[in-house]
């Protein structure tokens, strides 16, 4: 197996922790890695060096991106069901973090999962979503308001607009 | 005070959490925050808040990945694994009963397909009911339809061929679909049963059959290529699974 193979392979089980936080349904997720992969191995002629990580992750967050546009795009959509098979002892504290993510919008969504679970850099961020730095933070700043109050039962904070 | 430190920001404060701030800035930041209790909760509140993201999410990643997903799987067979489900999907959905979405045989989800085998599941049940005008475009015109069709749709619309499942082609229409146009096809047989072939553009690449009732009309349906494919009959299954795969393997056979 070649070192370009051996490094997406190895990212397969953070692409699905992202992809499920990210679209929280465990059935989509695993449907945007696996197009994700599909489409990654497709174009390994293409990708000259640089950071495989960062760019599984970009090419993940723009497929989520799509699925989210096509979805918009109907005027009505029955409610996501909330299958948490995978729901652990902090089951309650895991549902709420969950409901939370929802309230985001989807770019706040994506840069806070990448910053906190994932671990990248606003750097790396701001390349995912070709956005300068700045951007992402006050993405991030927000996510984290929403979060914090949805969290603690408020409705999202208005008041914290930057 | 003449060193007065310069005040600290917000951007810095999730600097801070995230490790971003500057080594040298990071004395000034807990000086901060230890003179400033709202701030303090703040980042502990943010601090919180990745623990429980790290507490409900970090499993998935133990999990062992399924295996759809191994490597090996998707480069060898970039789509007969769509088939190898297939059968999967076939079984359950013949020995299921009652209502789809037993592709994984995981608990019932959802999925972005879900939306325009609705819309498909609706024009089948509109037209095949139509005696005089089920077609827009007859089926003795098949090579004018497909042209039609492909030209208006923008992928290769081809009627398959099903005799051998006893259906005659009666023709075709296009439609609204979701992302644009879907075209749709309608075959029946000597003895009036009638299936119907939508296809539209998918958001998602490729997804595995899956299977889905609404009272009296069963679809299967998968994407293939970005092209979603619904393919919309009655209520037997073992009869809708054998046109399904069909199908199936007629557009993956033109597309090889």
């Amino acid at each position: 197996m070649s070192a370009f193979r051996q490094s997406v392979e190895a990212m397969i089980p953070a692409l699905r922790r992202y992809a499920r936080a990210l679209a929280r349904d465990a059935d989509i997720a695993d449907d945007l890695v696996q197009d994700t992969l599909v489409r990654a191995l497709r174009s390994e002629k293409l990708f000259l060096g640089g950071d495989i990580r960062s760019w599984l992750y970009t090419i993940l967050t723009n497929l989520n991106k799509n699925r989210r546009r096509s979805l918009a795009r109907r005027p009505h959509f029955m409610p996501l069901l909330d299958n948490n098979p995978d729901a652990s002892g902090t089951e309650a504290e895991g549902r709420d973090i969950a409901r939370a993510l929802s309230t985001l919008v989807e770019e706040q969504r994506a840069v806070l999962l990448l910053v906190v679970l994932e671990g990248l850099s606003y750097r790396e961020v701001a390349d995912i979503q070709g956005v300068p730095i700045g951007t992402v933070m006050s993405r991030l700043a927000r996510a984290r308001a929403h979060v914090k109050a949805s969290l603690e039962g408020e409705r999202p904070a208005l008041r914290r607009v930057k | 005070m003449t060193d007065r430190p310069i005040p600290v920001t917000e951007d810095e404060l999730h600097a801070y959490v995230d490790g971003e701030l500057p080594a040298e800035r990071s004395g000034d930041v807990e000086a901060w925050l230890a003179a400033h209790p709202e701030d303090a909760e703040r980042v502990q509140s943010w601090r919180a808040m990745a623990e429980a993201l790290h507490a409900r999410y970090d499993q998935v990643a133990n999990e062992p990945v399924p295996q759809r997903l191994e490597l090996e799987r998707l480069e060898r067979q970039p789509r007969r694994w769509v088939y190898g489900s297939i059968a999967a999907a076939l079984i359950a959905f013949v020995a299921g009963g009652g209502i789809g979405w037993f592709a994984r045989g995981e608990a019932t989800t959802r999925a972005p397909l879900q939306s325009f085998t609705e819309d498909a599941l609706d024009a089948h049940r509109l037209y095949v009911v139509e005696v005089r005008h089920p077609v827009e475009v007859p089926g003795s015109e098949r090579t004018h339809l497909q042209q039609w069709l492909t030209k208006r749709c923008g992928w290769d619309v081809r009627a398959p061929e099903l005799a051998s499942s006893g259906l005659k082609l009666v023709g075709g229409r296009l439609l609204p679909g979701p992302n644009g146009p879907a075209s749709f096809l309608m075959y029946e047989s000597a003895s009036g049963e009638r299936f119907t072939i939508y296809t539209t553009k998918a958001a998602t690449e490729a997804t595995q059959m899956r299977t889905t009732t609404l009272d009296k009309d069963s679809a299967m349906f998968w994407a293939d290529r970005g092209v979603g494919y619904v393919v919309s009959g009655g209520n037997d299954r073992e009869r809708l699974a054998q046109v399904a795969r069909a199908v199936y393997d007629q557009v993956e056979k033109s597309g090889g």
